[in-house]
């Protein structure tokens, strides 16, 4: 692997691939949530109280960037099965753009949760 | 006549033209069925993400009665079930995708992709069970 030039491209299909893993193992939470949801208050009052706290905060908004980045640098995937975005600086653009948008996605909806009072 | 089964020999060619043989195989021997489905799934996540996030951003800060409400009211139940059924669906391919690449113990890849299934197919149905009876006030 010594041979070939590390490049962004390259990094962020592994990080695809990562953040594929982390979802999947993340989908635990939202089957808690759900089934705790149709458990009753009290099974229900575990997952906000775990949800609220600071390391709970921290895992869900780690599950928001996965899931932002993953969608975006998989439409990403989608342009290229599509034959497009193959040119050396499309490829970069489309790159950065999971990169960025994916980061800037996930600030933008912790702004509204916080805004409409998810932060209580 | 068993053709259909044989690669053919020198003395008896088989009758099977070259697409009709790799027609539904590839190197996951079952072909592009699953690199399709998995498109399909990730492009109905795509369509069904704002939808989510509104849900999701409607039951924050509410207690169980509130999200329980929520939850049974008939779009938001249906926009969380296609939701999670494209989820289990693309999360199963995908991980099944990394298993066949970096798990090369036969065994130990069948026994892996066995696991995937089973977690899979219960991530779908706890959740969709949870939306269900939510749904029916139960």
């Amino acid at each position: 692997m010594q041979v070939y030039r590390w490049t962004l491209t390259m990094a962020l299909s592994i990080v695809h691939r990562g953040t594929g893993i982390a979802l999947y193992v993340g989908t635990l939470l939202l089957v808690w949530w759900l089934v705790a949801a149709a458990s009753g208050p009290a099974a229900y009052g575990h997952v906000q109280a775990f949800a609220g706290s600071i390391i709970g905060r921290l895992i869900v908004f780690g599950y928001t960037w996965a899931l932002m980045h993953h969608m975006l640098s998989g439409i990403r995937h989608f342009v290229w099965d599509l034959g497009y975005g193959f040119k050396a600086n499309e490829r970069e653009a489309l790159t950065w753009g999971a990169l960025i948008g994916g980061i800037a996605l996930t600030v933008l909806i912790w702004i509204i949760a916080y805004a409409i009072g998810g932060g209580r | 006549m068993s053709f259909d089964e044989s690669h053919g020999s020198p003395q008896r060619p088989s009758m099977r033209t070259p697409l009709g043989r790799v027609r539904n195989l590839g190197a996951a021997h079952s072909g592009t069925s699953d690199f399709w489905r998995q498109r399909i799934t990730g492009v109905a996540m795509t369509l069904l993400m704002i939808p989510v996030l509104v849900i999701i951003m409607m039951l924050l800060g509410r207690n169980q009665v509130g999200a329980a409400q929520i939850l049974s009211s008939i779009p938001v139940a249906v926009i969380l079930l296609l939701f999670i059924i494209a989820s289990a669906w693309h999360m199963k391919i995908g991980m099944q995708v990394v298993i066949e690449d970096y798990v090369h113990n036969e065994k130990l890849k069948l026994t892996a992709i066995m696991l995937n299934n089973f977690f899979s197919v219960a991530v779908a149905l706890a959740s969709t069970y949870a939306i269900l009876k939510l749904s029916s006030g139960v």
